[in-house]
């Protein structure tokens, strides 16, 4: 009790909760504006919060991401354009709504179900880490291998449709973790001579490269017509959600549970989550047929599991230091650089300040219930900042970003190098989830495989001589079988259907 | 720009044994099998396999999908020139923001991107003036950056 009320008083401090105003803001700012992500804005905001104590700079990013999820909706309802992926799954379905002239319906369930799925991802989070860290806290080498293998694995069989290509990008990321001091030997590796890549490469300006970078480049390769306006006048969003809310409480339960597990998932976030929960709701719906004619009912669902799952991705991010997204692979970044390094210690070390980032998750979902309706209200004038405006300011804040974290030019040469990758990557296919997490695992995986190499004295079997350890394994191995077994089934399938 | 990908694959390869080379310049780590060289090797070695897999499927579909094919940007010339100007303008910073000062190289981006991706003149300067006075303040001022002041240092100091 006495560490959550210092928690809370960590939180409640004026100064957090100034910062988590301003960071709302900048969330459902740039989530509302088409072609800028909830993770472009989380890349963005690591070099202000480099500067902070480690509560306010957390508790900024909860902050942002939450706002910046829901804020996804809007253009999503108004203009069929989402605002970031996480709205993509239902963006059709809440613009049908609005062609009908229910755009206040679809966007007051969105509003709703998106901060009761946020608030249930937080009571999952602050109930599964600490149970799961007693638990951790037995984990040897051995199994730290496992999970970050189970971590790796899962973002490349979970996030795209071609397992070789997310294989590929995983591999990239990897590589890009081995440059610098190696940890067995301390032999610089690949750094060619020259001493700033003696240390890796930046974390902050890949990241702001691979996630902000990109995007410019994204805008000005596509031929960009300007957005066009929403013509409807939106007045209270909340009228007539009671019934809705009643109708559908299995749904948003439901759509909650699905975003929290996604979303605990490694490699798997909130979009994800948000299509899991669409395709869940339309098939175990009365009304199927009723689906992509603006029916409300798949909006609860996902609506829901988006912002769940953005809560669920921070327990393995907080308890194993795995991300459960690309949004907690920054997190991880950053809690690094603040001394928190997270694993099951930190719960021990530092309890207070993992307890405020639940409490932070609580304060920033059920702020979003008011600062979303403002949101709303003022949608058109958000909508009419051109973005050839907005793209040049963000490629500067980019380059101060990218710089400030060393102080030196040479972050902003890896934030050049990385984000024309990620460009190239995502036009051709390669997802880029993978490789963020190779990035941040990469340095785990292998410290790990060393140490439990020498341990077991060059046998691979003592990766299988503790229970949880050869439990983990096993999981992993199955987890490697599914593409296989899935290859197989549709060529048994091709087999089939031409005999 | 999209790609066969057979393209990437070949590259992939060609980048695989350059690595793969690279690494047996690693010192031995006396006593023991795993040195530094291990796991870059086997990161090799899975980069190598992706890459003749998608050699393989990129030469399937080689009928549908042309080795490259350009994008929208590509045929218009002005797109293509923006295009390219990001990538020019973090360069510029790179190379000339040591001598130029950050103000100097952040307006001439700023103006230069904005007036090309077709934002008026005026508009453009205001918003190119507003946005540096606003990091200037922000990152040195506040958060103590030293971003650095180039052709300004002897005014400022």
């Amino acid at each position: 009790m006495d560490i959550f009320l210092q928690a809370l008083f960590l939180i409640l401090d004026p100064y957090v909760l100034g910062v988590m105003f301003l960071a709302a803001l900048f969330g459902l700012f740039v989530g509302a504006i088409p072609g800028l992500t909830a993770t472009m804005a989380t890349a963005l905001l690591i070099p202000f919060t480099f500067f902070m104590d480690p509560v306010p700079a957390i508790a900024a990013i909860v902050t942002t991401v939450a706002m910046a999820i829901f804020a996804g909706d809007i253009p999503g309802a108004l203009l069929r354009i989402p605002g970031t992926p996480a709205s993509a799954a239902y963006c059709d379905e809440a613009f049908a709504m609005t062609q009908r002239g229910e755009a206040e319906k679809a966007l007051g369930t969105g509003l709703v179900c998106a901060v009761i799925g946020g608030v249930m991802g937080a009571i999952v989070l602050s109930v599964a880490a600490p149970s799961l860290a007693e638990f951790a806290i037995q984990f040897s080498s051995f199994e730290y291998f496992w999970l970050a293998c189970l971590g790796l694995s899962c973002a490349v069989v979970i996030s795209t449709s071609s397992t070789v290509k997310g294989f590929v990008s995983l591999l990239i990321g990897l590589f890009i973790a081995t440059i610098g001091i190696d940890v067995t030997a301390g032999y610089p590796r690949f750094n060619f001579g020259n001493v700033e890549l003696m240390a890796g490469v930046s974390f902050i300006p890949a990241m702001i490269g691979m996630f902000a970078v990109s995007e410019v480049l994204r805008y000005v390769a596509s031929t960009h017509t300007p957005l066009p306006m929403p013509q409807q006048k939106i007045g209270n969003v909340f009228r007539g959600l009671g019934p809705i809310l009643s109708r559908y409480k299995v749904n948003i339960a439901r759509g909650g549970a699905i975003g929290a597990i996604v979303g605990v998932l490694p490699g798997a976030g909130a979009d994800i989550a948000a299509w899991i929960a669409y395709a869940v709701s339309k098939k175990t719906s009365k009304q199927p047929e009723k689906f992509g004619t603006g029916h409300v009912e798949g909006l609860a669902d996902a609506g829901t599991a988006n912002n769940a799952g953005l809560a669920g991705a921070w327990v393995p991010a907080i308890v194993f230091g795995i991300p459960g997204d690309s949004i907690t692979a920054i997190v991880i970044g950053v809690l690094y650089m603040k001394g928190m390094n997270p694993g099951p210690t930190v719960f021990m070390n530092n309890p207070q300040l993992i307890y405020a980032v639940f409490i932070a998750f609580f304060v920033a979902n059920l702020a979003l219930l008011f600062l979303g309706f403002v949101a709303i209200r003022m949608s058109r004038q958000m909508l009419r900042i051109p973005r050839k405006i907005l793209m040049p300011i963000i490629l500067m804040f980019c380059i101060v970003g990218a710089f400030a974290i060393n102080n030196t030019v040479f972050g902003v040469t890896i934030m050049l190098v990385l984000g024309v990758l990620a460009y190239i990557m995502e036009e051709n296919g390669f997802p880029i989830a993978p490789a963020i997490l190779g990035i941040v695992l990469g340095g785990m995986l292998e410290h790990n495989f060393v140490s439990s190499m020498i341990k077991a004295d060059g046998d691979f079997l003592g990766f299988f001589s503790r229970p949880i350890a050869a439990t983990l394994g096993v999981f992993v191995i199955i987890v490697w079988l599914i593409p296989l077994i899935s290859l197989m089934r549709r060529r048994l399938r091709a087999a089939v259907s031409t005999a | 720009m999209r790609l066969n990908d057979a393209v990437p694959g070949v590259f992939l390869i060609l980048f695989a044994l350059a690595e793969m080379a690279y690494t047996t310049t690693f010192p031995a780590t006396f006593g023991q099998q795993i040195g530094p060289d291990l796991f870059p090797r086997l990161i090799g070695v899975g980069l190598l396999g992706c890459g003749v897999l998608l050699v393989i499927s990129g030469l399937g579909t080689r009928e549908q999908v042309p080795l490259v094919t350009l994008g929208d940007w590509a045929t218009d010339s002005r797109a293509f020139f923006n295009f390219l100007l990001v990538p020019v303008a973090l360069l510029f910073y790179i190379l000339a923001s040591d001598w130029l000062g950050f103000i100097i190289s952040s307006l001439i981006i700023l103006l230069t991107l904005l007036y090309r991706f077709g934002v008026s003149l005026l508009t453009s300067l205001a918003v190119a003036v507003g946005t540096t006075i606003v990091i200037q303040f922000v990152f040195a001022s506040v958060l103590l950056v030293p971003l650095p002041w180039g052709l300004f240092q002897p005014v400022v100091w």
